[in-house]
């Protein structure tokens, strides 16, 4: 046992592997936790698919591919934000403009290209297995800034969760904090990409956080729960991955799904089974 | 008599294009409880809004005293599922930058807590609790400011009878200890029992007084856009309904 265990750790790319998987599912779930909590999953998807375009552009122009993916995520999230002040339509609305507008944009310019790469499947599906240690360091520091805005700004981001209109009337600057919580939703998943892809990142963001709910009724026990559960499904994907040589990513999606089931089945007060009891 | 709490000068509110209030003027000093009374469209909430400076008027002056006015919002703007407890939804109305509260945030939330008979419940996630604790969490939320003008939107609206008591109690607790207070309804049996003084408003003031001096129907009709009933005319005049 213990040998299957420390077996991955004896490759320097599993090491790699483990260290950014663990430390992206951490990240998202500290952000995690607002967007499940504004009932704002749907905002991630549309960052995580704008960041598609950008991507695309930066392979055209040869620029670094990360900076461009978050520049063009950066930018789908303002205006999001912006146009959804307009309380004329609603937010899942210019969100769902949005999300087909930047997809349709990044495959226009995939198309334009003679090859079908394979840097750019690696964006969308993960390349967890092929990091260097640039890779790992750019994770830590930004995941380590993301948690620690995600600290410092929490109170503030709990008053406008709680009350928007009270939260503007007692001072707060309500659309900047909206805006920082997008950069920093857009920022997790940008740096969440390479471990499970564009396409499953919404399952580190939103799963874990959800799941956690189902577990408690505060939100401290919630995010550091929601951080334990997405760590352990970052680490048990990898092993499974490791030794059935299947998809990394989607096999942390289906640990964490799956422990969402279980809690769903089995939470202590909120599952299916404590409910049917009382 | 001490200055005013709040005071609105002609103050002209569109929203959309539609004109929803029309040269208000409306003052409160401390120490008095403002019933604001009018149908549904009338620009209560619109008027409420405004003094708290979530929307630019058109013209007019919005002035208010010293420190922001408290704003006990109508029980469904607040997220009621957020994993939070009643004590932690009181303490983070007096959120800080960066720092965690301090003593006296502490002390002003279990004053609070205390002040709506929610103390025994502090420990208690805001999502388990009755519609009148709900009504009685946003009024601590806003005290717990310790603001000297307090804005309620519908506070009477949808709770049980021994909140509506203890409301009814605390804000005749508050305006005695010099606050000033504005507040929305539709009962008007609660607004006469509440208030020092009435303020009709459809996009304008109709009438503004005590409730024993607004017993002319016409004023009613104007407001309302109805005749003042028998029972509408028994409650302004505190009399029994003739059977």
């Amino acid at each position: 046992m213990i040998e299957w265990l420390a077996e991955p750790w004896s490759h320097v790319f599993m090491q790699r592997a483990f260290a950014v998987a663990v430390m992206s599912a951490v990240v998202c779930v500290a952000v995690g936790a607002f967007v499940v909590l504004r009932g704002m999953a749907f905002i991630g998807d549309a960052v995580a698919h704008a960041v598609f375009p950008g991507v695309a552009i930066g392979f055209v122009l040869h620029v670094n591919l990360t900076l461009s993916g978050a520049a063009a995520g950066v930018a789908t999230a303002l205006a999001i934000v912006l146009i959804s002040q307009t309380r004329r339509l609603k937010e899942d609305t210019v969100i769902g403009i949005f999300w087909a507008g930047s997809f349709g944009l990044g495959i226009v310019v995939v198309s334009s290209q003679d090859s079908y790469t394979g840097d750019l499947t690696s964006f969308l599906f993960g390349q967890i297995l092929a990091l260097g240690d640039g890779d790992v360091l750019l994770v830590g520091f930004a995941g380590l800034a993301l948690v620690l805005a995600t600290f410092l700004l929490r109170r503030q981001l709990i008053a406008v969760s709680l009350d928007r209109e009270t939260a503007r009337a007692s001072g707060l600057p309500v659309l900047a904090l909206d805006i920082a919580l997008y950069v920093m939703v857009t920022v997790a998943i940008v740096i969440s990409l390479q471990a499970v892809g564009n396409i499953l990142v919404l399952a580190l963001l939103v799963t874990p956080a959800a799941t956690a709910r189902l577990l408690t009724d505060r939100l401290g026990p919630m995010v550091l729960a929601g951080c334990a559960l997405a760590a352990f499904g970052a680490l048990a994907g990898l092993y499974l991955s490791f030794y059935y040589n299947l998809a990394a990513g989607g096999l942390v999606v289906l640990v964490i799904t799956g422990m969402f089931v279980l809690a769903w089945l089995f939470a202590p007060r909120h599952g299916l089974l404590a409910r049917r009891r009382s | 008599m001490a200055t005013e709490a709040m005071r609105v000068s002609g103050l002209t509110v569109s929203l959309g294009g539609r004109p929803v209030l029309d040269r208000v003027d409306l003052a409160v000093a401390p120490g008095e409880t403002v019933g604001l009374i009018g149908p549904n469209g009338a620009g209560k909430t619109t008027l409420l809004r405004a003094v708290l400076g979530l929307l630019k008027p058109e013209s007019g002056t919005v002035r208010t005293g010293a420190g922001r006015p408290g704003y006990v919002p109508q029980k469904h703007e607040f997220t009621w599922d957020f994993p939070i407890t009643v004590q932690g939804a009181v303490l983070n109305a007096r959120a800080r930058w960066l720092r965690g509260p301090n003593r006296d945030d502490r002390a002003a939330a279990a004053e609070a807590l205390d002040r709506v008979g929610l103390a025994d419940l502090a420990k208690r996630p805001v999502g388990e609790l009755s519609g009148g604790q709900r009504q009685r969490v946003l009024v601590a939320r806003a005290l717990a400011r310790r603001p000297s003008l307090l804005l309620l939107d519908e506070p009477f609206t949808g709770v049980d009878v021994p909140t509506q008591e203890l409301l009814t109690d605390l804000l005749a607790r508050l305006a005695g200890e010099g606050a000033a207070i504005l507040m929305t309804t539709h009962d008007l049996a609660q607004a006469r029992a509440t208030c020092t003084r009435l303020c009709l408003l459809n996009r304008t003031v109709v009438a503004d007084g005590p409730p024993a001096e607004l017993t002319d129907p016409g004023l009613w009709l104007r407001a309302f856009g109805v005749a003042a009933s028998g029972e509408l005319k028994a409650l302004l005049t505190g009399t029994e309904r003739p059977q």
